[in-house]
């Protein structure tokens, strides 16, 4: 009789790569309802606009690189990629700018690196760090104020209309987030008059503390469901930390921790962005590593850079450092008195 | 899980170890059936090897009648255990017959027809095993062919033998039984915990250990219960431990229960541990208490495909497509069907191979319940497989460099410790076959090692008989200047003896007239000789002068013409000797000293060789192909066959060298010579652009035509040689 020959283990798991990145997608939910309800339909749009040009851009390269393209496709991994890029990208950033990182993210970032697996950089903060250094007035100018400081909403047309360039945005319905208006006004003033202003509400930044909670609870949900590892968002959120106390304990001279964490889009970097595990450290001990650097230099970048946040160039800078983590940071294996770490092996006597 | 309140609660402390998968396990398929004997098959095929070491040996002729527990085959060697008949009958053959391998090997098995009968061979047992010496119940478990039951078949009476300076300290039976869907161990448990704790306090009397522990999976309260019953009033203590893949792994299980860890390349019991199986436990306590052999085995068949999954006592030998179809399951179409379990079991490629020793369980799954594997995504580094790894390896990081055949950097990520449990692949959202890929990595580099290995030793043998040569001829050499000598001396004592007796000037007068006819023809003349040593001065003389040049301006050549300096002032002192020797013993032929050797017989000897040589090259490639073991001998075969062509060639050039006057006479034709050169230089010429052309699109080229040229140079100078002193000869005659 015939029998089928096949290696051992012939049982798989329940995990599948999609399915992994399905959870990534959904568990951001969360964030962006709360991130749409505080600042507008923006955000909704450019999440579903970038994941249309994602899934072009994939199709478009699957096909010159002639690869079948139900089954790539239906990896999802490109949909985080646009997702992200969606959330973090500002909500009435005109359609071209979505269209752009986008296209420079699936395209350059990670099919010309080899698609799924093989990208070195993030995509989507590859994405974001083009426009962003492209086009710094469109990437500062269009935020949204949150939605309590308004008079009125923006209507779903109107944001439209915004966004597809057919009237500009009004004026008084965008402004500098509180990251951004903090570090430039407490070089003259004190912490108390600053957060005086109306984005930071009840002393938290006003809206982004929501949208951070959100993404914190999915993360979390993402660390309970062994989706992403628990060591890079904790280092994230360490490195940022620690410096921001230590150093700038002072919140008449520095932004204060509390800011640092509960504004801009470092929750959502924390567990949704360093969390990449392609572009990461792959060790346990390096991931944390990891996570400490991208903090680090989180706050470095955004107390003495020129740019209002700064995740993601911190998150690239630290991909360029990852291959070298991991070969440091060699767990023991059973039956070693110590852990190998080092590049090379030892020569063979 | 209604036993599990009765479990009485060891207080020994347990421990963890990393990592782990928690994969269904399916055992209900089988579990709650109790063990049925199978019926003895039409024909068993005994492989000579169910163990690990060496195979056994054949003791009995095709024919013999064997009745059931008689010894077949014994034991070879210090690491092997013996076959014995699982039932009564006739031996039909010795043969060729598809093994349990995943590759689908064959290998020697004894073919026995039983006859039904199934009588005993006389038995010798022993009621109580105290009254026999430790020696004597290791012999005891030798003679019954006891191999490890887990899996792997380590004999195990060499297992059986404590440490020589340490003493075991803990004994461990395995009865964590961790692989999805077996229960062979499982029901032993439950119905036979009696043997399998005497069994236990057998090998305890042995080793003396410190401590006796069984550790068990807490997803088996029955068989708990009944080993704990068991052991009531032994020393035996039964640890409960959770139930995690792979907790029955031999090095995992030793840190669940002694938080010890078995040093890298180690075994247990250089640490004091001693790890057996329930299964050997039990065949080691029928062997002692009953003399009988190992000739069945309990084996679990399951999976959705038999309309009733159980558990079987079956007899060693029994083929399985028998087996599965008198349990009811007859593939129609490729199907899996897997040896062992569903995590590290293999699938077999022939279903007519035999149950041995090992075989724990035969696995006929439903596409449903266990789909073949979804084609192989990327590797997205998510990490899993680190996580899953109970060796603490970094598997994503050995299937880049497995991918890459970046051999040494998976070795030093510790490629030889993986287990192959395949926790990684279970876990890998990508679907990636992970344990393959370290298989494969695993094998070349292991291949790699064995050429190295034999390379090392050719090249060993190569310098020796380098070194022998270059003794001999020193030895040669040493032994012509002696007998020269004694020669020179003899002639001068004649001389003298001439001019003392004029009378026997007579008989004296005759010798030196030869001498004189014969150096024209036979012998170069003194002169000739004296002319060769100028000549060859002065060509030394050009050589250095070259060299000194070369050392100054053209570094790269120094080396070469260092060696050529070398090899003229080897001619130069070759000439003087000859001269030498010349001068003192004008008297005496060559021929007399060195009798000429028959050329013809010496090039027939090379062609010979030489055949020979192609005979035993052709042997050795056929056996390659289909003959693996013959391999070894043939290449030592060829080897000395090799040697024997040189040495017959060498012979040859000898004769050629030592008959130079014989060799020159054949005229030189100047015009082919003059062709030669043309012919050579026209070759380098074309090798050089070549190479050019090489140098700048094909680098890979490069070294080969570099080499080539070389060469060329070589044999261009050569032929230009040859026809300077050609050119020279002639006119000298001519002058």
């Amino acid at each position: 009789m015939a029998l089928l020959s096949l290696s051992s283990p012939h049982l798989t798991g329940p995990q599948r790569t999609a399915s992994l990145m399905r959870w990534v997608i959904m568990l951001t939910l969360p964030g962006l309802l709360v991130q749409t309800v505080f600042f507008g339909w923006g955000t909704l749009h450019n999440v579903l606009w970038c994941s249309v040009v994602a899934l072009a851009c994939e199709a478009l390269i699957l096909k010159l690189r002639k690869r079948p393209l139900a089954f790539y496709l239906q990896d999802y991994s490109a949909l985080v990629t646009a997702v992200l890029l969606g959330l973090a990208l500002p909500p009435l950033a005109p359609w071209w700018l979505c269209l752009i990182a986008t296209a420079f993210a699936i395209v350059f970032a990670k099919h010309l690196y080899g698609g799924m697996g093989y990208n070195p950089f993030n995509p989507a903060m590859a994405g974001y760090a083009l426009v962003l250094i492209s086009f710094p007035v469109a990437m500062t100018t269009n935020w949204t104020l949150p939605a309590p400081l308004l008079e009125e909403r923006m209507s779903v047309l109107d944001t439209l209309a915004v966004i597809w360039e057919q009237s500009p945005a009004p004026d008084a319905l965008t402004g500098a987030t509180p990251l951004d208006y903090y570090k430039h006004e407490i070089r003259h003033a004190t912490a108390d008059s600053v957060t005086q202003a109306g984005i930071f509400g009840d002393r938290l930044a006003l809206g982004w503390e929501w949208v951070n909670v959100a993404y914190l609870a999915g993360g979390l949900m993402l660390i309970a469901l062994k989706i992403i590892p628990w060591q890079t968002p904790v280092g994230v959120l360490l490195g940022l930390s620690v410096p921001a106390l230590l150093i700038g304990w002072d919140a008449d001279q520095y932004t204060p921790v509390w800011l640092h964490l509960f504004s801009g889009a470092t929750m959502l970097g924390a567990f949704f962005i360093a969390t990449d595990p392609v572009s990461s450290a792959t060790t346990r001990f390096g991931r944390l590593l990891f996570g400490v650097g991208i903090g680090v230099l989180t706050w470095l970048i955004r107390t003495f850079g020129a740019y209002p946040d700064a995740i993601a160039f911190a998150v690239l800078l630290m991909n360029f450092a990852a291959p070298l983590i991991d070969v440091y940071t060699q767990p023991r294996t059973y039956g070693y008195a110590d852990a190998k770490r080092g590049p090379k092996p030892k020569d063979h006597s | 899980m209604s036993g599990a309140a009765k479990i009485i609660a060891s207080t020994r402390e347990i421990f963890d170890f990393h990592g782990g998968i928690h994969p269904h396990e399916r055992k209900t398929l089988s579990s709650e059936r109790p063990i049925q004997q199978a019926p003895i098959a039409p024909k068993l095929y005994l492989p000579l090897q169910q163990h690990i070491g060496k195979p056994a040996k054949p003791l009995v002729a095709v024919g013999a009648e064997v009745l059931k527990g008689q010894l077949l085959a014994e034991p070879q060697g210090a690491i092997s255990v013996g076959v014995h008949a699982p039932t009564s009958g006739v031996i039909e053959a010795i043969t060729e017959h598809p093994i349990a391998h995943p590759s689908g090997l064959t290998d020697l098995c004894i073919v026995l027809v039983p006859d039904g009968r199934d009588t005993w061979v006389q038995r010798n047992a022993c009621e109580h095993y105290e009254q026999l010496s430790a020696e004597q119940i290791q012999a005891r478990i030798r003679d019954a062919g006891i191999a490890g039951m887990g899996g792997a078949g380590f004999p195990t009476e060499v297992k059986l033998h404590p440490p020589h300076h340490d003493k075991v300290a803990t004994l461990i039976l395995n009865a964590a039984e961790c692989e999805p869907y077996i229960t062979a161990d499982d029901r032993l448990l439950r119905e036979r915990a009696d043997e399998v704790i005497k069994g236990m306090e057998i090998m305890a009397y042995v080793l003396q250990p410190g401590e006796c522990l069984i550790g068990i999976e807490d997803n088996k309260p029955e068989a708990i219960q009944a080993l704990q019953s068991a052991a009531q009033g032994t020393r035996i203590e039964i640890v409960v431990i959770p139930t995690k893949y792979p907790s029955g792994g031999e090095k995992q299980l030793i840190k669940i229960l002694t938080d010890k860890e078995v040093p890298s390349g180690k075994i247990p019991a250089d640490i004091g541990v001693m790890c057996q199986n329930v299964g050997t436990a039990a065949a080691v306590y029928r062997a002692v208490r009953f003399g009988e052999p190992l000739i069945s085995r309990i084996t679990t068949l399951t999976g959705e495909q038999f309309p009733e999954p159980r558990n079987v006592e079956v007899l060693l030998g029994t083929p399985i497509d028998w087996l599965i179809a008198h349990y009811g399951y007859q593939p129609t179409q490729p199907e899996r069907l897997i040896m062992g379990g569903p995590m590290m079991g293999f699938a077999l490629n022939n279903a007519d191979t035999p149950v041995v020793k090992t075989t724990n369980c035969i696995l006929a799954p439903s596409l449903q319940e266990l789909p073949l594997p979804p084609p192989a995504q990327a590797c997205i580094r998510c990490g899993l497989c680190a996580e899953a790894c109970p060796a603490e390896l970094l598997p994503q990081q050995l299937y880049w460099f497995a991918r890459a055949q970046e051999y040494d950097k998976a070795e030093h990520h510790n490629l030889f410790d993986c287990i192959e449990c395949g926790a990684c692949s279970y876990v890998c959202p990508s679907a990636i076959p992970l344990v393959h890929y370290y298989r494969h990595a695993k094998g070349e580099i292991r291949q790699q090692r064995m050429e190295h290995e034999k390379s090392d030793r050719a090249r060993i043998r190569f310098e020796a008989r380098q070194e022998r040569l270059e003794r001999e001829k020193a030895e040669k050499e040493a032994k012509r200047k002696a007998r020269a000598e004694a020669a020179a001396k003899a002639q001068a004592a004649k001389r003298e003896a001439a001019t003392k007796a004029p009378v026997a000037g007579a008989s004296a007068a005759p010798t030196p007239a030869p001498s004189a006819s014969q150096p024209a023809t036979d012998t170069p003349s003194v002169e000739d000789l004296k002319a060769a040593w100028e000549k060859a001065q002065a060509k030394l003389e050009k050589m250095h002068q070259a060299l000194e040049e070369a050392k100054a301006a053209n570094p790269d050549q120094v080396e070469k013409l260092t060696r050529a300096v070398d090899k003229n002032r080897q001619r130069v002192e070759q000439a003087k000797a000859a001269l030498d020797a010349a001068q003192s013993a004008t008297n005496v032929t060559p021929a007399a000293i060195n009798p000429a050797p028959d050329m013809d017989t010496l090039r027939e000897n090379v062609s010979k060789a030489r055949a020979k040589l192609q005979k035993m090259q052709d042997a050795l490639e056929d056996a390659r192909l289909n003959n693996p073991e013959q391999v070894e001998k043939l290449t030592r075969a060829v080897e000395k066959n090799q040697s024997r062509l040189q040495a017959a060639e060498k012979a040859v050039q000898d004769a050629q060298s030592t008959q130079p006057p014989q060799a020159k006479p054949e005229p030189v034709d100047l015009e082919t010579l003059r062709e030669n050169v043309q012919k050579a230089r026209a070759k380098l010429d074309k090798m050089q652009d070549a190479l050019d052309d090489a140098k700048a699109n094909q680098p890979e080229q490069v070294e080969k035509l570099t080499r080539a040229v070389a060469k060329n140079v070589t044999r261009l100078h050569a032929a230009e040689n040859a026809l300077k002193q050609a050119e020279s000869t002639p006119s000298n005659e001519n002058a």
